[in-house]
């Protein structure tokens, strides 16, 4: 496959996964702020939140398990995890956090475990989708093209 | 025997004596003798000797003496009458001559002794007239070398050249060690040495041009001698120990050839003075004498004289070229006032009746139509919008064909006209269900200076065009820095984007999977009014005008425009090049005397504190900072925050929402413990929830700002203009 076919389907790619909601406006900040002074920057940054998130997931998993559930701890970790997929734009993600909360208010652990199943679920998909686009790049840049932009 | 009137010896006792005396006359009379014939030797020798009577006289008298001693010893014993008689002649004699002899003596003396002045007096005298002669000497040879030095100096009227041949000229003439010439540099505060006879390669040397010794130089029309250490005689490394002999340095007047005006050309126009520093050899015993300083400052003269010549010529030349460009210039704008006049006419005359049609047209379309006539009204209108635009494009072609038009160099982001482009041309992309996308170099800078409407203008009229002739596939629009390679255009070859430390190229590829072009008609592709016309044009509009419209601009741009195509159906490429400026550099304006509704492209040097317990939200805060050229630093606890500020953060960035502390405590501690005002940091409050009792808390405590996450680059942008220009975000 040559380089621009390669583009293309990148292009395509990306189209797609806004199109789907998996990210929103914010992955296209981060992008923006790549520049040849960061020129990892969006794999850093994403990296960072696969991290963060699989811990927080792991945290969140046994703090409702525990036989008295703290509420305020959970909180805390779903608070957590919101924000840092609102900074990546992780757009299905930070909105299952959202519900999350909401039954974190209302003190609902079987609410909560049920969501934290789909907090889990948007979150390997977001995880997957962003791999491959990686993967995607990768492959351009080995094949020494250049990374398009799409609006 | 009858007794004699001599003193009877005592015979026996003085016997010894008597052989003595006997001995010594003797001998006396032998000297005597010898003597005069010694001198008749020599002066029978010498031709010159003026007295020789003198010398006979004298020789007799000695000859009388000598006989006299020699009879003398006849008188030791006893002796007759004739001895007696002898002697006393002899003697007789003997005093006659001694007397007449001193009695001469007297008036020759005197005469040999003057002999002796005037000897020495006519040495003097030789003596002079050798220095006469070669006084007389070295003027004859100085009047050769002025000739000479005339005739080379005035066999150029280079001026360069010409200060030149006399520095060359003098050194050999006056066999000098060493000349310089020393030129006043354009700011006129120092001397730059220019030029010298023997080193090599004289650059960088300068010397302060109000220095005493120069002074002195320049405020004479002489040439002045002037001690050899001072720093324009110093032409040698300081390491070596080397003193030149005598130096003399002359000031040689330069014409200030930048002021021609015709009105006011006064003799006294040259203010500014050259230093020519000459240097006698150190080993020779020579000094400067008078008649070789007046040589240097007959070339020196006669090299102004040249000069001025030149200039004068120069003078005559460019008035009369001055006239006839004045003439030229004068017929130039009759044709473009007239052009002018017909073209705001015929613009006006073409426009209103065009604008009466449009106007009434959409109007006639408001109305209650049958769909026939709803038709014939969106033909006439679509023909009388493309006529609209064709005036137009005429309009600006020609304008931008005899050069009236001028670029409006603005300094805009780069990115963002690209993507407004593609924002126009979206909607007819989709409905074609083309795919529009762009890539930017990493090298490409964000901002540039340049004429951003015709820029965009340019790239819209490609973009469009690409769109206009694909039917399916993609169109992709690559922007970058063009290399200094000469491009693979054949057309032109000789066009090499060179950038510079203020300059960069822009270099555009449009890229399409439509129609293509057939190779042979590239080339006229660009003229004006030409069409493509091997393909079915049913739904072309535009005047044909669109491509050499872009050619024109692209040119005012510096740049070159081409476009390459494999053949019919195998789509195309276009290909621009343009020169812009860069933008950020130290010509541009202090970013602090911005004006309030312009936003500061980058902040370089700005010292922002971030925190954040969130590490995604903290690195993408962080890069948003860095991207934006802040120098960020990053805390993750509220004691990390406290430790590491200090007056020298300008920005604070605080997340509000972190987990276990408050973030109006750690801003209320901040400003604790800053206690003077302007040294405080600027805190700014980021939150996911900005409703009116987290802004007042946020106020109530100090912060100077709130801001919603996550936060957008120009958003960001923005806000940090804002807080440098207005020192808060609250709207008062």
């Amino acid at each position: 496959m040559d380089v621009s076919q390669m583009q293309g389907q990148l292009i395509d790619y990306t189209a797609s996964l806004f199109r789907e909601g998996f990210l929103d406006d914010q992955f296209t900040q981060l992008q923006q702020l790549q520049d040849e002074s960061n020129p990892d920057f969006v794999f850093e940054v994403v990296s960072l939140f696969f991290e963060d998130s699989e811990r927080l997931l792991n945290d969140l998993g046994r703090a409702l398990t525990q036989q008295i559930v703290d509420f305020k701890k959970v909180d805390a970790h779903v608070h957590q995890l919101k924000g840092s997929s609102s900074s990546i734009g992780a757009q299905r993600v930070k909105n299952a956090c959202v519900a999350f909360r909401n039954f974190c208010e209302e003190q609902n652990t079987e609410g909560c475990l049920r969501c934290l199943q789909q907090v889990k679920q948007e979150y390997f998909l977001v995880k997957n989708k962003l791999e491959s686009l990686f993967r995607l790049e990768q492959q351009i840049l080995a094949a020494g093209g250049s990374i398009p932009m799409v609006e | 025997m009858e007794s004699c009137n001599c003193i009877e010896p005592q015979w026996p006792a003085d016997e010894l004596l008597m052989k003595y005396q006997y001995i010594s006359d003797f001998f006396i009379a032998l000297a005597y003798f010898s003597i005069p014939l010694e001198l008749i030797y020599f002066v029978k020798k010498s031709a010159l000797f003026p007295y020789r009577w003198v010398l006979v006289q004298f020789g007799a008298f000695i000859v009388l003496c000598g006989a006299t001693h020699l009879i003398n010893l006849w008188t030791f014993s006893t002796h007759s009458r004739t001895v007696e008689v002898v002697i006393t002649t002899a003697k007789v004699l003997t005093a006659f001559v001694s007397c007449v002899t001193a009695l001469m003596l007297v008036h020759i003396i005197p005469d040999l002794l003057s002999v002796k002045t005037r000897e020495l007096f006519l040495k003097n005298k030789a003596a002079q007239l050798d220095r006469e002669m070669g006084l007389i000497r070295t003027q004859e040879e100085t009047g050769r070398h002025v000739r000479m030095l005339t005739h080379e100096i005035r066999s150029t009227l280079d001026r360069h050249t010409i200060l030149k041949t006399t520095l060359i000229e003098l050194g050999r003439t006056l066999a000098l060690e060493e000349c310089a010439l020393w030129m006043p540099t354009r700011t006129g505060l120092e001397l730059q040495l220019s030029y010298t006879l023997r080193h090599q390669n004289p650059v960088g040397f300068t010397v302060p041009i109000h220095l005493p010794v120069i002074n002195q130089v320049f405020s004479s029309d002489r040439a002045v001698k002037i001690p050899p250490n001072s720093p324009v005689a110093r032409l040698r490394h300081i390491a070596e120990k080397y003193m030149p002999g005598e130096v003399v340095a002359v000031r040689v007047p330069l014409l200030h050839l930048s002021n021609f005006q015709i009105y006011d050309w006064p003799e006294l126009s040259t203010k500014r003075y050259a230093l020519m520093v000459l240097m006698l050899p150190s080993d020779s015993a020579r000094h400067w004498r008078g008649h070789e300083l007046e040589l240097v400052q007959v070339a020196v003269a006669l090299s102004h004289a040249a000069i001025l010549e030149e200039s004068m010529r120069a003078r005559d030349l460019l008035m009369e070229q001055n006239v006839a460009l004045d003439l030229a210039r004068r017929e130039a704008e009759t044709a473009i006032r007239a052009r002018n006049d017909f073209l705001a006419v015929m613009n006006h005359e073409m426009r209103t009746p065009m604008h009466a049609i449009i106007a009434l047209s959409s109007l006639l379309q408001e109305t209650e139509l049958k769909p026939e006539q709803r038709l014939m009204v969106e033909t006439i209108l679509k023909s009388s919008s493309l006529l609209a635009t064709l005036i137009n494009d005429v309009l600006d072609l020609s304008r931008l064909e005899d050069g009236s038009l001028e670029l409006d160099l603005v300094t805009f982001n780069l990115h963002a006209v690209f993507k407004e482009v593609v924002q126009l041309i979206k909607p007819i992309a989709s409905v074609k269900k083309l795919s529009v996308s762009i890539s930017f170099a990493l090298d490409l800078p964000e901002y540039a200076i340049g004429d951003e409407k015709r820029l965009m203008q340019t790239i819209l009229n490609i973009v469009g065009n690409a769109v206009k002739f694909s039917k399916e596939g993609s169109i992709s629009i690559a922007a970058g820095i063009a290399k200094s390679e000469p491009l693979l255009d054949a057309r032109a070859p000789d066009f090499f984007p060179v950038p510079s430390d203020s300059h960069f190229y822009l270099r555009v590829q449009v890229k399409d999977s439509g129609l293509g072009i057939n190779p042979q008609e590239i080339p006229k592709l660009f003229n004006k009014f030409a069409q493509n016309q091997s393909v079915a044009n049913r739904n072309s509009d535009g005047s044909g005008l669109g491509l050499a419209i872009c050619k024109r601009f692209v040119n005012l741009m510096e740049g070159h425009i081409w476009i390459e195509s494999e053949g019919l159906g195998k789509g195309c490429t276009a290909s621009f090049i343009v020169k812009l400026g860069i933008a950020g550099r130290s010509n541009e304006p202090d970013h602090r005397v911005v004006p309030l509704n312009r936003v500061q492209a980058n902040f370089p040097g700005l010292k922002v504190l971030i925190l954040d317990d969130n590490g995604v939200s903290r690195m993408v805060t962080k890069g948003l900072l860095m991207h934006l050229g802040c120098d960020v630093t990053v805390t993750s606890s509220t004691d990390e925050c406290l430790r590491v500020v200090s007056p020298e953060y300008n920005v604070v960035f605080m997340d509000l929402g972190m987990h276990g502390t408050s973030g109006y405590e750690v801003a209320m501690r901040i400003n604790e413990r800053i206690t003077k005002r302007h040294e405080r940091p600027l805190i700014v409050a980021l939150t996911g929830n900005t409703d009116r009792a987290t802004k007042d808390n946020c106020f109530r405590v100090g912060m100077k700002g709130v801001l919603l996450k996550p936060i957008s680059l120009e958003k960001m942008r923005s806000v940090l203009s804002e807080l440098l220009e207005r020192g808060t975000l609250r709207q008062s």
